[in-house]
Formats: C-alpha cells, sequence, structure tokens
C-alpha cells in the first residue's frame, strides 16, 4: 500500500478538481434546477460512509472475537470517518432541503434515522477516547450494532412515508438519465480513493500509538 | 376533481428528469446553497487531514523523546 499511495493520491486529487467542473458542466433537473447538483456529493458522500460503516462492523466482529489488534485499528479508523462523512451528508442534505422542501431541517424518517446512525459512530468514539481501559471491547460492539443499523437506514425511505426521494431514483437514474449517472458514478468512485486514502493514514496513526505504547512498555521494564 | 389530480400527479416525473423545454427561474437563489455544500466539504475534509497530521506529528515527537530519554540513561 505504501507505494501505491502516491499515486492513488495524485489520481484521487486530480478526481477531486474534476469532479466540480463536471458537476458545473451537467445539466439541470427539470424540477429542482440548480439545487439538484448538491446530489453528486450528497449521494457520493453516503456511498463512503456506508463502506466506511461495513469495514468498522467486519473490523469490530474480528477485534471482539479474534482479539485482532490490527482489527481494531481498522474499526476506529473507519469509525472517525463515518462521522466525518455524515457530518457532510447531513449538512449538505439540509441545504438542498432548504430548496427542495423549503425548510433546513425535516424529522422524517431517512434523515432522523441517518442522524442516529452518526450519532452511534459519535458514541463510539467517545467511548474510545474516555471509557479507560476496556473501552476497545464496548466500542467494538457499538460498531457492530451501529453497521447492523445501516440497513435499516437505507431501507427508511421504503417503508416509511417519507418526503426523502425513495431509492428507486439511483435505480433508474441510469437509464433516464445517463450523463447524471455516469457523474455520480465518478464522484462515488472518487469518494472510495479518498476513504482508502484517509483509512490508511489513519490506520498508520494507530499503528504508531501502538508502537508508542510498546516503547514505554519497554522503557519501564 | 378526482380526474384533475390524476392528471397532475401523472405529470409529475418519477425519480431525476433533464430539462428538456427552455430556460426555468429559480424561486429561492440556490447558488449559494450548492456553494455552501461544496465549501464545507472542502473545510471539512481538509481540517480532518489536518488532525491526522498534527497527531502523526504529536506522536512522532514523543516516540523521538522517549528514545532520547533511553538514549541518556544508557
Amino acid at each position: 500500500m505504501k507505494k501505491l499511495f502516491v499515486p492513488l493520491a495524485v489520481a484521487t486529487a486530480a478526481m477531486f478538481a474534476a469532479a466540480p467542473i463536471a458537476i458545473a458542466k451537467a445539466d439541470y433537473e427539470s424540477t429542482m434546477l440548480l439545487v439538484q447538483k448538491i446530489f453528486y456529493f450528497h449521494f457520493a458522500t453516503w456511498m463512503a460512509m456506508t463502506l466506511a460503516i461495513a469495514i468498522c462492523g467486519v473490523a469490530s466482529v474480528v477485534y471482539l472475537f479474534a482479539g485482532s489488534k490490527i482489527a481494531d485499528w481498522y474499526a476506529v479508523a473507519s469509525a472517525e470517518l463515518v462521522v466525518v462523512f455524515g457530518l457532510f451528508g447531513l449538512f449538505s442534505g439540509s441545504l438542498w432541503g432548504r430548496k427542495a422542501w423549503g425548510v433546513w431541517w425535516q424529522w422524517d424518517a431517512r434523515v432522523t434515522m441517518a442522524t442516529m446512525l452518526v450519532l452511534v459512530f459519535l458514541g463510539y468514539l467517545m467511548v474510545r477516547k474516555y471509557g479507560g481501559p476496556g473501552s476497545e471491547k464496548l466500542a467494538a460492539a457499538m460498531g457492530i450494532f451501529g453497521a447492523a443499523t445501516a440497513p435499516f437506514v437505507y431501507k427508511s425511505v421504503d417503508w416509511w412515508r417519507t418526503i426523502h426521494p425513495q431509492t428507486t431514483v439511483m435505480k433508474t437514474l441510469g437509464e433516464k438519465w445517463p450523463g447524471a449517472w455516469y457523474l455520480v458514478l465518478f464522484c462515488s468512485a472518487a469518494f472510495v480513493l479518498l476513504t482508502v486514502l484517509v483509512l490508511t493514514a489513519r490506520v498508520h496513526l494507530e499503528a504508531m500509538r501502538s508502537r508508542l505504547d510498546d516503547m514505554y512498555l519497554a522503557a519501564e521494564d | 376533481m378526482t380526474g384533475f389530480l390524476v392528471a397532475v400527479l401523472q405529470q409529475i416525473p418519477e425519480g431525476f428528469a433533464p430539462v428538456t423545454g427552455g430556460p426555468q427561474v429559480e424561486q429561492i437563489p440556490a447558488g449559494p446553497l450548492v456553494v455552501a455544500s461544496y465549501a464545507f466539504f472542502l473545510l471539512l475534509m481538509v481540517f480532518y487531514l489536518w488532525t491526522i497530521w498534527r497527531r502523526i506529528g504529536k506522536v512522532e515527537t514523543e516516540m523521538r523523546a522517549l528514545e532520547h530519554r533511553q538514549g541518556e540513561k544508557r
């Protein structure tokens, strides 16, 4: 990964430089017009967040049942990314809602559940920081249940009456509007690459912290 | 009345659909909202990457200090 890091970072930076230009040039949507352009990063950030949630969930299971230290590094690193992407997703959704729904915030099923999901992972990070010895295992349980909540957030728009667009929007986008479909795929790919890169850097930090702990233990002996 | 409502509802497209006619007028300016959204993402990512860089720097400094103390003891 060390050899790939720099080329991947350059590719990701190029993609993030090109994305706003492509988004600016994209056609307007017929009912929402300009504000719909928030969609390209809004959707992509939820994709990146979903990836981070999946990594946190799997890594938490591995840490809890196999005791792998490396899995724990991945769990805490990805939980942090869930919070960062979640904050952007909620913020961009609020701005979009201001225009599309006429309000900054709406307590509908999708928005409320997404907020709760971000709060679960914020709780994960707080348990890690302030929970004291053994908090890693408690946090891992939170990571597993946080990941288990994600499918309910995704399906919330189909199961409950909500003003948020349903999941069918994405299923029919490729057929109805290929230009927007390819652009959202491009943005999602950029976000996935960003997730991989930031996760690598964040895991590196956890590895260094672990090495420092070992050095302190060796110094005490 | 029911027929009218059905006709109106049938005109609403399901999912996203591109503009096909002439230019349409914005009622609430969307430009600042779009710009704020993308600017917030940029600031958030720059801030988050800076916190990672700062934390790595702190651990490196602590490692060097510990190595230095260990070297002095020997």
